[in-house]
């Protein structure tokens, strides 16, 4: 019996009088790839934030690695790795000193760091880019380097938010590899996407709309459900209904 | 038509949203103009005055008198020990130290060794000249007086006539607010407009602009405008507040007043044109507005520095600087009333730098085009 | 220590920043090197009109004398008032000095005449000084008259007495004492005030501090780890101007160089505290540029640093008592020029503690890494 590592209990999000998360509630267990999908403007974003301690809730609550996310937020920052939409690596510091940077901020040793860096740089083929600026890395690199980042310090949960944008479809499916190994490891991966094949790489799914979520299982079911033949066709059918488009 | 219009508002909505744009357009010259209008003051107010007098004799006491009797001078502490004096500037209270020569009623009759020493704190010069010069010509005259009393014959006395010119009570602000105009324009007209073309630019709608159907001029002006108006409006409460808080009428014609004004503001506009082609940041159109603009301008406009004390090379530096020309003007216009014919050559200076700076501009524009 | 990282960080950041290293160079240079050549007050080469109206050789003398004094240039003689006028209308004369027809004869005869001094008065400063210069010139030539005629044997002519002018601290009032120092201190202002604010809104706006606020990495080292580079850069620039004015212009702190650190060191808390208050509460960086443009303005005019506080009305002077700079500026010059001991300046230091406390409170309050 897995535990729950992320649980959402009626989650809230009000900007004003615009509502962008209406008391969402789920679970998603240990190992698990979770997908989190949704149109642009859809709340996923503002979700994941709140889970993550970026954003405080409105409305309900819920834990992180067994923490609350409003009261202990710092302790969920501990245990958890965060890939953002843009990137957010040092531009102007270099590969090793991205790595050493977030490491020590993990509480990493001096020794780890470097073990796990040479480790790292291996297996992306990097070595050669050990000390190169990070401006000068071509977008899938960064975006690789920036997911292996997230994880470098081993955390439990690792949050990805929409990181295959604008990226070509091998190097794509690349990333989606590395997700498998992270969670082949043991890391709870919790990914928000508006790409509706990525979908049928996760475990399960949710599928956010006008801030609701009107859909969670896994892909094989969801298709069931919907009686349909891809998870486009799944999404087409609940967007339909959707009052809130792109942002 | 009504597409340039539009583009007229969607300018005018971009300066509006933004709270801080606004703070800059609307409150910062009102702020200044208070500030220069009242607080920035090169005048001397009061001189607190030391002594340090070992004879105290009818002479001395003669000449305290006249000091304390005069309404700038306030006599505020009596030395004993002529060390004390460093430690008197110090303190920062004192200005100023007079200190008479020993046996000062005798020498002066029988001698001519009486000697009267007026310390002045020099750390800020003009303050301390003018505080002297101030003590000087009371001292002349109460000699002069002394000599032409008791019926004696006067011998070779030059009494000078003062008569201070447009400004009789010499208040800092007359100099000042004309060159505060300058400033406050040049930073709306050049900085805000330059920082709003390269937003534009930044955020790459700019290319969305020049691809529709209005011409590349177009769009410039429509930016151009808002910054007009703004400038216009904020010239006339300027001139508003000058008048009726600050009591600085116009002495001269007000035609000719708004019509240099008028003529700064597009020499201004074309330098934010200028920038704003030379630059690819918000970041680099405020650096570069405030470094090559404002700064020169505070410096070099004559505002608070006069030009002619300026080594030559910074007086050369100063023709070129848009503000300094028009400041002059406004000076002769608004606080001396002159004529039209004393201001043609500012007109003509200014007027040759429109055309200069749109020249460039356009040249740059064309380029980038390219 | 976490914040060690952080550290090293952000000296990388800077050090290959195309800009910031040649700014930190080029900022003191212009501002020591050329700033104070521009911003001098003093008042010199004052154009003069002169209206001759006697034509005597006591008239033209009395002119010589002006003209030797090296404060005027003769700039225009006139035959009339009117004409005079025209000159300062222009912008070509700035005083004007009348001599009566009758001047000669009625000093001769009388033994005192008048002269007419007409100052163009838009510059209080020009038209008091000009003037006063004039009228000690003129007072001085009439005391030459009276020595050359043997007026002074007697006990009528005898009773005078000498005024010797001399100025403390500054004896060849020289702007650039005045400047200089107080100069320094907006330098840093914008060096290790403004420039760490700017930094940590750029990279709010960029995104990258969004990466920082979900790393259990506690606020007071974060902000630390941007604000100890620029502290340290402003030590240095602080140093390298005293320097450059040594170099430039012979000046040199009159009291002790530690009493400068010491309050440098107070300075930058307080000025970085402020910019991040500003920081906090921007989230791009033309709001926080613009904000604090507004601030350093208003500032700077009230600092003291171009005109004194003291002659400002009571209402401005307590509002000064809110300015951070003016009490550093007070500092700058009272340690540079007249050699201040710590012991003189500890209210000064206390105001500035008080403001270093209650900005960095502020600053450390409003900073959210949550929103």
């Amino acid at each position: 019996m897995s535990k729950d590592v992320i649980v959402a209990d009626n989650l809230s999000k009000m900007f004003g009088d615009f509502v962008a998360v209406d008391h969402i509630s789920f679970q998603v267990k240990e190992g698990e790839i979770f997908g989190f999908l949704g149109a642009n403007g859809a709340g996923k974003t503002t979700a994941m934030r709140m889970l993550c301690g970026l954003s405080h809730p409105s409305e309900g609550r819920g834990t992180v690695a067994g923490f609350d996310i409003y009261k202990q937020s710092e302790e969920v920052k501990k245990n958890i790795g965060y890939m953002s939409q843009k990137f957010s690596l040092y531009d102007d510091l270099k590969v090793w000193e991205n790595l050493k940077l977030f490491g020590g901020i993990y509480g990493m040793s001096n020794k780890k760091i470097r073990e796990k860096t040479d480790q790292l740089l291996g297996e992306l083929g990097f070595r050669n880019e050990r000390n190169t600026l990070v401006k000068s890395l071509p977008l899938g690199w960064k975006q690789k380097l920036a997911f292996s980042l997230s994880i470098f310090h081993d955390p439990k949960i690792v949050f990805l938010d929409e990181p295959t944008g604008g990226v070509d479809p091998v190097t794509r499916r690349q990333f989606w590899e590395m997700i498998y190994q992270a969670a082949d490891h043991g890391i709870t991966v919790f990914v928000t996407t508006h790409y509706m094949d990525e979908a049928e790489y996760c475990d399960r799914v949710s599928i956010m709309v006008d801030g609701k979520i009107e859909a969670l299982d896994s892909p094989f079911m969801l298709k069931k459900t919907f009686e349909v033949e891809t998870m486009y066709d799944v999404f087409l059918q609940l967007a339909r209904k959707a009052k809130r488009s792109d942002s | 038509m009504k597409q340039f219009l539009s583009f007229v508002r969607k300018e005018f909505y971009h300066i509006f949203r933004d709270k801080r744009t606004m703070l800059i357009l609307l409150v910062m010259p009102i702020v200044m103009i208070v500030l220069f209008g009242f607080a920035i003051t090169t005048e001397v107010k009061d001189t607190q005055v030391a002594i340090f007098d070992p004879s105290k004799d009818v002479a001395t006491q003669h000449i305290r008198d006249i000091f304390q009797a005069n309404e700038y001078f306030t006599i505020a502490e009596e030395l004993s020990d002529i060390n004390q004096i460093n430690d008197v500037f110090k303190k920062g209270k004192i200005n100023l130290v007079m200190v008479f020569s020993e046996n000062f009623a005798d020498n002066m009759i029988h001698t001519g060794d009486a000697t009267i020493q007026l310390l002045a704190d020099g750390t800020e010069p003009n303050q301390a000249s003018m505080r002297v010069g101030y003590a000087q010509n009371i001292l002349s005259t109460y000699l002069r007086e002394l000599s032409l009393a008791g019926g004696r014959k006067a011998s070779f006395q030059i009494a000078p006539e003062l008569k201070m010119l447009y400004n009789p009570q010499q208040k800092s602000k007359f100099n000042f607010v004309p060159g505060v105009i300058g400033m406050m324009l040049l930073l709306i007209c050049a900085m805000m407009s330059s920082i709003a073309i390269v937003r534009e630019k930044e955020m790459g709608t700019m290319e969305v602009l020049l691809a529709s159907p209005l011409p590349p001029a177009y769009i410039i002006i429509a930016k151009a405008i808002p910054y007009f108006t703004i400038s216009s409006f904020n010239l006339t409460t300027i001139l508003l507040l000058s008048a009726f808080m600050l009591h600085i009428p116009i002495a001269g014609n007000l035609f000719c007043l708004i019509g240099i004004s008028l003529m700064y503001i597009i020499a201004a506009l074309s330098l934010g044109l200028l920038i704003s082609t030379i630059v690819d940041s918000q970041l680099a159109a405020m650096l570069m507005s405030s470094l090559v603009l404002m700064i020169p301008t505070i410096l070099l406009s004559g505002t608070i520095f006069p030009i002619e004390s300026m080594p030559v090379w910074l007086q050369i530096l100063s023709s070129i600087v848009p503000a300094r020309w028009f400041t002059e003007a406004v000076r002769k216009l608004m606080i001396q009333g002159v004529d039209f014919q004393y201001v043609i050559r500012e007109f003509l200076v200014i007027g040759i730098m429109i055309v200069v700076f749109i020249a460039i501009a356009l040249k740059k524009f064309k380029i980038r085009l390219e | 220590m976490v914040i060690k990282y952080l550290i090293a960080k952000e000296f990388k950041q800077i050090a290959r920043n195309s800009f910031l290293p040649k700014l930190f160079v080029m900022l003191p240079t212009v501002m020591l090197l050329i700033m104070p050549w521009a911003a001098n007050q003093e008042i010199r080469r004052l154009k003069l009109s002169v209206i001759d109206n006697d034509h005597s050789t006591f008239s033209e003398r009395l002119v010589q004398k002006i003209v030797s004094s090296g404060y005027f240039t003769l700039t225009n003689i006139s035959s009339s008032n009117d004409n005079a006028l025209h000159s300062v209308e222009a912008g070509d004369s700035d005083i004007i000095l009348e001599i009566q027809d009758d001047f000669e004869k009625d000093l001769v005869s009388k033994g005192i005449s008048n002269v007419m001094i007409s100052a163009n008065a838009v510059n209080g400063v020009k038209s008091g000084l000009g003037s006063s210069y004039l009228e000690n010139i003129v007072t001085d030539y009439s005391a030459d008259l009276r020595e050359e005629y043997g007026l002074n044997n007697g006990p009528a002519g005898r009773q005078k007495f000498n005024i010797a002018p001399h100025y403390q601290f500054n004896p060849h009032l020289d702007y650039k004492v005045f400047m200089v120092p107080a100069l320094m201190v907006m330098m840093l202002t914008l060096l290790s005030g403004f420039l760490p604010a700017l930094n940590i809104v750029g990279e709010k706006e960029k995104g990258t501090i969004e990466q920082m606020n979900v790393t259990p990495v506690r606020k007071l080292p974060l902000m630390l780890s941007k604000l100890i580079p620029y502290w340290c850069v402003g030590f240095l620039v602080l140093t390298y101007s005293m320097f450059l004015a040594k170099l430039a212009y012979g000046l040199v702190p009159v009291g002790n160089l530690m009493i400068i650190y010491v309050f440098a060191s107070i300075y930058i808390l307080v000025v970085s505290g402020l910019g991040l208050v500003i920081s906090n509460n921007s989230a791009t960086m033309q709001q926080a540029l613009f904000v604090m443009f507004f601030f350093l303005m208003i500032f700077i005019l009230m600092s003291g640093l171009f005109t004194p506080v003291a002659s400002m009305p009571q209402w401005a002077q307590y509002i000064t008592k809110l300015n951070p700079l003016k009490y550093f500026i007070e500092v700058m010059r009272l340690v540079y020029l007249k050699g201040s001991s710590f012991m003189e300046l500890i209210p000064y230091f206390c105001s500035l503690c008080i403001f270093a406390i209650v900005l960095n409170i502020w600053a450390i309050l409003s900073y959210k890494k949550s929103i």
